[in-house]
């Protein structure tokens, strides 16, 4: 039997979606005790490799050892039996139901017997006491609790389940600066603890700062594990992009012209106030921060898609209020949504059905579509955005992601925009197809239309955009010019508390 | 492996005209178990009776393709078949007019349910079980539940062989209309579109709640039709017509490969799924089943010909 070195091994792990590698010979071992970071850019393999872990997926091909023993998981059942957790960003939690009864709901539920309402209590405080919370309430409704408490909650659901390997997916990305502290030192006594820990994050700084280890993943691919003592900060980037920074983003030729849009006093719901901006035609504006700052909500609100509380818009020198995305689309306002499977593709209808979605009248002739003409469009339409793809007639879900992305841009390319807000454009998409839809994202500008380009990734946000604007926690918390755009910059706005009024 | 490629191709043939293919082979197996059914008399009887039928699929399908369901059509008949009677025996109205009467007030049922499902975000489900309890009511109510005979002169006219059976062709007609809509308009295009997701419909800047509306009005429409159909074809107003017909008509769609869920189904093979149906019943009169047991084979086969669905459409995907 081999020593018991690492908590857990994965070898040679690979998966395929559809015919296409999204893992490929990766190779990951843990030890006993160990804050270990796993990092790579959207659409690396990271979540695929957890989800593989915690038995969501079936691997295709690979080994996992824990404790030296080989293990199968094939459900999340076998994964929770064998003492993995994974913390994610949507806690798995009963909103309506206490502290109490969410950190020891698996042993209610094989409880037959009446519950010990004292007991469970006491067991709960406990529980929290030990991670050094005597502040969260164990009889209130998880629901009433912040975010970073329902954490702790799961964290403390979690141990319970006696979790030897706890994977937190990307945990610090609804949390405050101080709220990220707390949680560092909950990781830090649960290493004490010998709980192995696999710690999934955008930010370099919180790695540099927590762990002990880190892997690298690129494309499905396995790019080494080093100590985070021996590796710099800029190596680590150099490891993760695979490529010098400047080659990924093509140049541009675009005169920045006219306000295209401009929004004053913006405020959606609670949390999101004081939005105030305007983009240019030509001129592509970025939208950086952190996930949950409210970047998505502002941008549904502008198009029509959720209500506004206040504000006003301006499309062309001409007020405006876009009561639904009917109005904005009339308008010439165009938004490529986040979840493209979700929200902006049907995802089981044809590629013809998609592409033209948002500009029926264009193909349409007293309300009967003109089917050839439709067709030579779209076939022109695709070839211009370089997809690749069998027939229109196929289903969007066929495609690559890639691919699908580049029929959603198509979409919206063809309603003829003045402005385009594009939400997470390249997300979940390759290297290859990434420089594509950048292209494309710049020769729009070049035509003179004024994009909205809002994203999580720092390095296309800097090599893309002409101005960002930040947003934390609802609000705008800075703006940078093209000359001040550095990773260093963006993540000082992205954090900053903003005094409340 | 060359061989694999044509059989490939048969393979694909019979998946894609799965409906088809069951249909006939339905077809065949009724003629050689009874000598009665390939007569003139039998398949005018099946096509006369199947008129209504037909329409409701027709319009449960529309509602099916965007995902909903509308469990009211058969209340909606009931009101359109003894409405339009008592408009022609009590207050003594054309049978022309009688029908336009019923017609409109079918259509403001279905937009009470279509508004309840698009604007107040009830499920499809409630919205129509609740206006199929309201339309039997009405139906009741306004017959007091007793049939009301029509003398010949009147609705008769509409399934008379004498002017060559109308109802036939004006089924016929829809049926063409329909198919025309779900393949080659705008509408067609966003009614199917909704059903496969209405969210990313709406953020493509389409007002998607105003189809969902339409198709609700569109099922009642055609439901009042059938309605009056069946009163024209048995003479009689009656408000316990067509009980249990709207779940004939959701078999109709689902063994026309519609998905109910919603974004996917055609009318050529829902309407095939309504004489699938309508054969199995048939030939079991024929053969001289009685009802009950026919209720039991009836099912059996509609598991049977879904299954067939259900696998080829497997197949499909792969």
């Amino acid at each position: 039997m081999k020593e018991k070195e690492y908590q857990l091994e994965m070898h040679h792990i690979s998966k395929q979606f559809n015919g296409v590698f999204v893992l490929q010979d990766i190779s990951i071992q843990i030890k006993p005790g160990e804050v270990h970071a796993l990092v790579g850019e959207n659409g690396a393999g990271k979540s695929t490799l957890i989800k593989i872990l915690s038995g969501a997926y079936t691997k295709d091909a690979g080994e996992i050892y824990i404790d030296g023993q080989k293990v199968n998981i094939t459900s999340p059942l076998d994964a929770k039996k064998l003492g993995i957790a994974v913390i994610y960003q949507e806690f798995m939690l009963a909103p309506d139901l206490s502290v109490a009864e969410n950190i020891f709901i698996d042993k209610l539920a094989g409880n037959k017997r009446f519950i010990n309402w004292k007991k469970l209590q006491n067991d709960a405080k406990k529980q929290l006491e030990d991670l050094g919370f005597t502040d969260i309430p164990v009889m209130a409704k998880v629901r009433d609790l912040s975010v970073a408490h329902q954490q702790v909650v799961e964290i403390c659901k979690c141990l319970t389940r006696d979790a030897k390997i706890l994977v937190f997916d990307e945990p610090t990305a609804v949390l405050t600066l101080t709220e990220t502290q707390k949680l560092f030192n909950v990781i830090r006594l649960l290493k004490e603890k010998g709980v192995s820990i696999i710690f999934i994050s955008h930010h370099l700084e919180e790695i540099f700062e927590l762990c002990d280890r880190v892997t690298v993943l690129k494309d499905g691919n396995y790019m080494g594990t080093c100590s985070v003592c021996d590796i710099s900060k800029k190596d680590l980037i150099q490891k993760m992009i695979g490529r010098e920074l400047t080659q990924m983003f093509p140049k541009r030729n675009a005169t920045i012209g006219d306000v295209v849009l401009k929004v004053e006093n913006l405020s959606v719901g609670k949390n999101i106030k004081d939005i105030n901006f305007e983009v240019r035609s030509g001129e592509i504006l970025g939208f950086s921060g952190l996930v949950g700052s409210g970047r998505t909500e502002v941008m549904r609100a502008i198009f029509g898609a959720d209500k506004m509380k206040t504000g006003k818009v301006t499309f062309l020198g001409k007020n405006v209020k876009f009561t639904d995305p009917k109005c904005a689309n009339a308008y010439g306002l165009g938004y490529l949504s986040e979840n493209r499977k979700s929200l902006g593709l049907l995802i089981n209808q044809s590629i013809r059905v998609n592409t033209t979605m948002a500009s029926l009248c264009r193909v349409t002739k007293r309300g009967f579509l003109e089917k050839k003409k439709e067709k030579s469009y779209i076939v022109s339409l695709l070839e211009t955005v370089k997809t690749k793809y069998g027939c229109i007639e196929d289903n969007v879900s066929s495609l690559s992601g890639g691919n699908q992305q580049k029929v959603a841009l198509a979409k919206w390319i063809s309603a003829d925009c003045k402005c385009l807000i594009l939400d997470e454009p390249t997300r979940g998409v390759d290297v290859g197809a990434k420089i594509e839809i950048y292209n494309i994202i710049n020769k729009l500008a070049e035509q003179g239309v004024a994009i909205i380009m809002v994203s999580s990734e720092m390095t296309e946000i800097i090599g893309m955009c002409d101005r960002v604007l930040v947003m934390h926690q609802g609000r705008i918390t800075g703006e940078l010019q093209k000359e001040n755009l550095s990773e260093e910059n963006i993540i000082k706005l992205a954090l900053k508390e903003v005094a409340l009024v | 492996m060359i061989k694999t490629g044509s059989q490939n191709k048969i393979a694909q043939f019979f998946i894609k005209n799965n409906t088809y293919i069951i249909f006939l082979i339905l077809f065949l197996a009724c003629s050689i178990a009874s000598d009665k059914f390939f007569s003139v008399l039998n398949l005018r009887n099946i096509l006369l009776q199947q008129c209504a039928p037909i329409l409701v699929s027709i319009g449960m399908l529309m509602v099916v393709l965007t995902g909903g369901i509308d469990l009211s059509v058969g209340s909606v008949m009931a009101v359109g078949s003894s409405l339009t009677a008592v408009l022609i025996v009590s207050y003594g109205l054309s049978w022309p007019l009688a029908s336009a009467v019923s017609i409109i007030v079918g259509a403001i049922m279905g937009t009470i349910t279509g508004l309840l499902v698009a604007y107040l975000n009830f499920q499809g489900f409630v919205a129509s079980l609740a206006m199929m309890t309201i339309a039997r009511g009405i139906a009741y109510t306004i017959t007091n539940a007793t049939p009301i005979n029509l003398s010949k002169a009147t609705l008769h006219v509409l399934s008379s062989g004498q002017y060559s059976y109308p109802i036939i062709w004006i089924t016929l007609l829809l049926i063409i209309v329909f198919t025309v809509i779900c393949n080659f308009t705008s509408y067609g295009r966003i009614v199917i579109a909704t059903g496969s997701n209405s969210e990313a419909v709406r953020l493509s800047g389409i007002r998607e709640k105003r189809y969902i509306l339409s198709v609700y009005i569109i099922s009642a429409i055609l439901a009042s039709c059938a309605g009056i159909f069946l009163a024209a074809r048995s003479g009689v107003g009656n408000s316990t017509v067509a009980e249990g017909q709207e779940l004939d008509a959701i078999a109709a769609c689902v063994i026309g490969g519609a998905s109910l869920a919603g974004g996917s189904g055609s009318v050529p093979r829902t309407v095939i799924g309504a004489f699938i149906l309508a054969l199995i019943g048939n030939i079991m009169n024929l053969l001289s089943i009685p009802a009950y047991p026919q209720k039991i084979i009836k099912g059996i086969i509609i598991v049977f010909a879904v299954m067939m669905q259900v696998f080829t459409d497997k197949r499909k995907e792969k």
